[in-house]
């Protein structure tokens, strides 16, 4: 196995371009996803999803002005989303089929040839990253640019980042990184600035892509405490063996008193 | 049936322009709501069919299993129906996967539709009969497995309303497919054979009942969607349909007629309660809320026990770089190293 590879994406420095949403597309050769006005900011993909693999999100927060009544816009924090890659992937579990895969990087792919669509991976995924692509059957989400990885080239995304937002390397200097990063930032009065999914003690043992955030993760539209579904998954089979026990046990007791089988009629 | 809503104070979270944190089940409907209840029907009727068997009731016996294989087979070609690659269908069945609630779901339906038709096989054409029998058998467990593996394969998402229902779902379900496979063999049956089935019919009602209504009071804010919306005007039809069913189905045995209406609203009842299911896993998704609160709750309950955390959310913020430690302490890290 080489070494776990991942993304450190410093929202700080994030300027909002979408080259990485572009390089994404042009490289993985995603279909369009529709042309669509949020009317919310500078966003028009949304969210992640099948056909968008990289997504820039823009929040305009606007806070009343002490000098006067106008509310302006304060501050905009653009970040760019992408699938987490977990060490606990619940995608990866709940795959059927073996489509879903952990590579030698220690990422999560889904092979095209083996995927059969039975979407189980979409609600399973506490990020709301992968999803089944309409017309085509399958599912889909961010390789890490499995194949650019193969040849020793950085994944799309990371290589079209005009502000090294996006780094790709070795997780472990990654997390080292954004330790030293955070640490910066919290120095120069940047009291927000926060690390989100770096640590392997969170709910998915940690993400492979990580993020440093200047607010709450629910504002970017990451869920603030994710877990893995099948940290649960013993006792939901013990409860469910319960039931199965108590519904042949009921069926049972059912039949329990005089046997009509060779009497009346 | 009158229903405040709960009593929950009204929940304040910050989001991305309201939009879901999660995606919601692509699964359609009427395929996988209908699956829901036929491999419940199926499952439960193999019970049925297998008491049958051993306490020598015949006519129940041969109605249970018909309605078994039937259940299963047509339960399964919907299940093929509804994947994004039908023909891809036998990728089901070339792992087992034991972290997959869908792939142990696909070898006990496998197993549940092969050893159901065996029995159905051996009981009408009279070949083999031990081996139908055998088979018959061996659905007494692959039945109730069948009946219940489908409350895992829900929970075990990242839907809350689904995830967090993970200890009642299973009886829920249970409940609902003895419901709906007491009300099949009811009415496939001659009234004077039909007694087991009526008794399993309204415990399987009362089942459902209870175990819905436990569900509801235990998830409080997360279990909303189960009381609004359109999944809140399906499960309350449900519930009106389990519990008039489920009385009617104590007297159904005088006549032909109670019998039919009993049937009748079992059936129409477990088909409401899987729509239900579905649509209020949905609506659970797709508003961050039902995501969102529960999580931050749990993030400031974990923060508040340190003595003078950052007011920051703590827990959260950082952790030790190189530490192994990411307990609530190792906020104060950040704080020294920029003072």
């Amino acid at each position: 196995m080489a070494e776990r590879m991942g993304f450190f994406t410093d929202t700080s420095v994030c300027i909002g371009c979408k080259a990485c949403e572009v390089a994404c597309k042009e490289w993985n050769q995603i279909p369009d996803d529709g042309f669509v006005f949020e009317a919310t900011s500078y966003d028009n993909t949304g969210m992640l999803g099948a056909s968008t693999w990289r997504h820039v999100a823009f929040i305009e927060q606007s806070r009343p002005v002490l000098a006067g009544d106008d509310e302006g816009v304060d501050r905009w924090l653009m970040s760019s989303d992408v699938c987490k890659h977990c060490t606990h992937a619940a995608c990866l579990d709940v795959c059927p089929t073996g489509a879903l895969f952990r590579t030698e990087f220690d990422t999560v792919v889904v092979q095209a040839d083996i995927c059969n669509g039975c979407g189980y991976c979409v609600p399973a995924c506490p990020y709301g990253v992968i999803d089944r692509r309409e017309g085509d059957g399958r599912a889909w989400k961010c390789t890490m640019c499995y194949d650019r990885q193969l040849g020793g080239l950085e994944p799309a995304c990371a290589k079209a980042c005009p502000t090294d937002s996006i780094q790709f390397g070795p997780l472990d200097e990654l997390r080292e990184r954004a330790e030293e990063r955070v640490t910066r930032l919290r120095a120069d009065g940047n009291e927000e600035a926060r690390l989100y999914g770096e640590s392997p003690g969170d709910g998915v043992g940690g993400a492979g892509a990580f993020f440093l955030l200047l607010d709450e993760p629910e504002v970017y539209g990451l869920p603030p405490d994710p877990v893995v579904t099948t940290r649960d998954l013993p006792a939901m089979w013990r409860w469910a063996g319960a039931a199965a026990l108590s519904a042949a046990g009921a069926v049972a007791l059912a039949f329990l008193g005089p046997s009509r089988g060779g009497g009346r009629r | 049936m009158t229903r405040e809503r709960a009593v929950v104070p009204e929940a304040e979270f910050r989001s991305y322009y309201g939009r879901p944190v999660l995606k919601p089940p692509v699964w359609h409907e009427p395929h996988m709501p209908t699956y829901l209840y036929l491999g419940g029907m199926s499952g439960a009727s193999s019970a049925i069919a297998v008491m049958a068997r051993l306490t020598g009731r015949p006519r129940l016996d041969r109605t249970a299993r018909v309605a078994a294989a039937a259940g299963a087979s047509l339960g399964a070609a919907l299940l093929a129906a509804e994947l994004g690659r039908p023909e891809r269908f036998l990728n089901m069945l070339r792992i087992f996967k034991p972290t997959s609630p869908m792939s142990v779901g696909s070898w006990i339906l496998a197993a549940q539709s092969g050893l159901s038709a065996a029995a159905m096989t051996g009981d009408l054409t009279g070949v083999l009969p031990a081996a139908g029998d055998a088979a018959l058998l061996a659905t007494g467990v692959t039945g109730p497995l069948t009946a219940t593996y489908t409350a895992v394969l829900v929970a075990d998402t990242a839907v809350p309303a689904w995830h967090e229902a993970y200890r009642e779902l299973p009886f829920l379900f249970a409940g609902s497919a003895m419901a709906a496979a007491g009300a099949i063999a009811m009415l496939g049956t001659p009234r004077a054979h039909a007694g087991p089935a009526r008794a399993v019919a309204a415990l399987g009602a009362a089942t459902e009942t209870v175990a819905g209504e436990v569900m509801e009071r235990r998830l409080g804010f997360v279990g909303e969607p189960y009381r609004t919306g359109r999944a809140g005007r399906l499960l309350r039809a449900a519930r009106a349909l389990t519990v008039g069913g489920g009385l009617l189905a104590v007297v159904a045995g005088r006549s032909r007629a109670l019998t039919a209406l009993a049937g009748v609203a079992l059936t129409a009842g477990s088909l409401c309660t899987r729509f239900g299911i579905l649509e209020a896993g949905r609506a659970s998704a797709a508003d961050p809320k039902y995501t969102v609160v529960p999580q931050r709750r749990r993030l400031d309950a974990a923060s508040t026990p340190a003595p003078d955390g950052d007011d920051l959310h703590a827990g959260r913020l950082t952790h030790d770089a190189g530490s192994d430690s990411d307990g609530p302490h190792a906020a104060h890290l950040t704080r020294d190293a920029g003072s």
